[in-house]
């Protein structure tokens, strides 16, 4: 990966892109990029010329820039894509084991027949996932991203020439087993949501705030075990308004199809808003 | 640890601004982060160091400046401190809050040569 928004950047994968930077982490970090960007300046390396003894040339310099001003750029253009083929983008976060990707199996299975699906797949290893989507017939491309703990924007944008979703399509964009790191990084979607297991603490919206904040949909999985456990649904959800009033909350187990009506309810309808400004795509199912 | 990629984001925006600003070296960066971002400082100055060595940052001083948290409560329709997302508003005891200021993560200055 050769921008700055992926951690883990030299062995970030992307299925179908040679990226074999080997560079090790350190001294030849900032040349490597700038041979990307066509920069050839050498700075800093050299003594500092007409540098007059005894005479600080220090100065100070006003930048005001985000820290992931970066990482958005890439995620507008993304957005900007995702917008001009009608293409509805949802970034899916949780925890490891949340069953997100049974969720997303079951998802496919249902919707495939009426809906255009593709798939990309984040995980630090193995292209695991993406061959299980791949088994339903549905396009699916797997970004490892090696140490590195989330996906970000412009790993998206390379994947989308890979996988060239189809126009009107419902893009899934599983993310990486964090409720951490993925909060702070918009990769262009229209909406994050966030999967939270009932074998899970009901106080993990408040835990890990920053995810919850920036979801817009909660779904609370695995729901038919909840008689075998002391997970105080109100409660969870009560917290999670605390961080976000405005999350909606939905309640499934995608394993026993209890609920998943909702959620298909709530895809089909966020994509009906997705189409608005491209009526040839409204049955382009 | 995403505090790794946003000093990676930190040294970008340096090696960017050399050209512009026409300097050679960076001596201290000043961030503002504020309390309700989600970057821990002391995992931010961990990395800072690690992805700094070898750069144009090499040795700098990390500066970093806290900056307070502040929500509108729609109940009470006025600004209110807050110190994490999910605190209530202090007066009425509402969640109905907007964050207004506190989750900037920002280069705010720098000293170079």
């Amino acid at each position: 990966m050769c921008s700055v928004c992926g951690c883990g950047e030299g062995e970030t994968r992307i299925e179908g892109h040679e990226y074999e930077h080997t560079h090790d982490h350190g001294h030849d970090h900032h040349h490597h990029r700038h041979h990307h960007d066509g920069h050839t300046h050498d700075y800093g390396l050299g003594p500092a010329h007409a540098h007059a003894p005894g005479l600080s040339q220090s100065r100070m310099v006003r930048i005001e820039k985000d820290i992931l001003g970066k990482n958005n750029e890439y995620a507008k253009a993304n957005r900007g894509y995702f917008a001009s083929h009608g293409i509805l983008a949802l970034n899916l976060v949780s925890s490891p084991g949340s069953g997100k990707t049974s969720l997303l199996t079951r998802t496919i299975d249902d919707l495939k027949s009426d809906l255009s699906l593709a798939v990309i797949e984040g995980d630090q290893q193995t292209a695991n996932d993406a061959e299980r989507i791949r088994a339903t017939g549905v396009k699916a491309l797997q970004i490892n991203t090696g140490k590195g703990c989330h996906l970000d924007a412009h790993m998206i944008g390379h994947a989308l020439d890979g996988l060239a979703p189809e126009d009107g399509s419902v893009l899934f964009i599983e993310n990486v087993g964090n409720l951490v790191c993925p909060a702070a990084f918009d990769l262009g979607e229209a909406h994050k949501v966030a999967i939270l297991s009932v074998t899970e603490g009901e106080d993990k919206p408040i835990k890990y705030p920053d995810m919850f904040h920036a979801a817009d949909l909660m779904i609370l999985n695995k729901v038919d075990l909840l008689p075998y456990l002391d997970f105080d649904v109100d409660k969870c959800i009560d917290y999670a308004r605390r961080v976000n009033p405005g999350i909606k909350v939905l309640q499934l187990s995608a394993t026993r199809g209890e609920g998943l009506e909702t959620w298909y309810q709530w895809v089909w309808a966020t994509r009906q808003v997705s189409l608005i400004g491209h009526p040839s795509l409204a049955d382009s199912a | 640890m995403h505090e790794m990629s946003l000093c990676e984001g930190v040294l970008k925006i340096l090696e960017q601004n050399a050209c512009t600003q026409g300097y050679r070296r960076v001596k201290t960066v000043w961030l503002e982060i504020g309390v309700l971002s989600c970057v821990e400082p002391e995992a931010m100055r961990f990395s800072f160091d690690l992805v700094m060595d070898g750069s144009l940052a090499e040795g700098a001083t990390l500066e970093i400046v806290r900056m307070p948290g502040e929500a509108w409560c729609m109940q009470c329709a006025r600004t209110v401190k807050v110190n994490q997302r999910y605190d209530a508003c202090p007066d009425c005891g509402g969640y109905q809050l907007q964050v207004t200021t506190g989750d900037e993560m920002r280069i705010k200055e720098l000293e170079v040569e």
